[in-house]
């Protein structure tokens, strides 16, 4: 990025770990909860603390979100958890991307990429929603300070790219 | 633009969020059927002016295929279901007729 954008765009480390499974289990459940030390998420919203966050991503899968290098350990207590259960358990660190966007107008400049509708009464702080950004599959939720961007790290350059575009400095809308 | 509910995850997915599947409801023909029967499973497919009944799946989103019923002409959307209906389920009939006019 040569100059600096309306909002500020930082990569984030990060543990992440795809959880698949029944939803409805008990085991399943209380797995996820122990992995994080969070509440099981509503559909369609991510609950988190300080360290951690846990994502509803769909009908059967959650993301667990842990402090970087935690992964590895975080997925071990989940499997000796899941142990003989029908559930998925990946460590998705490595293949994710995941961005912080802050500032007045992080909306807005995450609205020009995505056909999601992220006015405030729409996407309130908590909602967590997978769609497209660009030309690529993301998913994002909506923070007190900011919002949250994930990707594949495959296409993470790209990502980081759109971002810095989509908060050129002379392109800041105030809409929302 | 067309908007679909996705009956999984609740979301109204934006077309481009979406990934068609073209018709829905086909009966899959096996071995032992015949040549004209295969035939028409594999290629053949309605085209209707109207009510349509197709597969899609949320793609971009929480990854689910599922059904819609919707107008070709018009692109008003009666209704999606899950995907494992074997066939358009009796509220998105009803709901079709009474913006038909027509007898489900
Ligand atoms: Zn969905």
């Amino acid at each position: 990025m040569s100059e600096p954008g309306f909002v500020s765009v930082s990569e984030l480390g990060a543990g992440m770990i795809a959880l698949r499974g029944d939803l409805r289990s008990k085991v399943f459940r209380k797995a996820a909860e122990a992995g994080t030390g969070l509440k099981l998420p509503a559909p369609c919203t991510i609950v988190w603390d300080g360290a951690r966050a846990l994502g509803w991503m769909a009908p059967d899968e959650l993301l667990l979100v842990v402090p970087e290098g935690e992964g590895a350990v975080t997925v071990a207590a989940l499997e000796h958890a899941l142990a003989g259960q029908h559930a998925l358990v990946a460590d998705v660190s490595d293949a994710r991307a995941m961005f912080h966007i802050s500032g007045p107008g992080a909306r807005e400049a995450l609205a020009k990429l995505t056909p999601a509708d992220l006015s405030p009464a729409a996407f309130p702080v908590g909602t967590l929603r997978r769609t497209r950004l660009g030309q690529v599959a993301g998913a994002l939720w909506a923070e007190e300070r900011g919002l949250t961007v994930l990707c594949f790290r495959s296409v993470a350059v790209y990502m980081r790219d759109l971002l810095a575009d989509a908060s050129h400095p002379d392109a800041a809308l105030r809409v929302f | 633009m067309l908007y679909l509910k996705c009956p999984y995850c609740g979301q109204m997915a934006d077309e481009t969020e979406l990934a068609s599947g073209g018709q829905a409801h086909l009966r899959r023909e096996g071995p032992d059927s015949s040549d004209s029967a295969f035939e028409a499973y594999l290629f053949l497919r309605d085209n209707p002016r109207g009510v349509h009944f197709e597969r899609w799946r949320h793609a971009y989103g929480c990854g689910k295929w599922f059904h819609a019923a919707r107008c070709t002409r018009t692109l008003e959307v009666f209704g999606t279901y899950r995907a494992q209906m074997g066939a358009p389920p009796q509220d998105i009939l009803a709901a079709i007729a009474a913006r038909r006019g027509e007898t489900a």
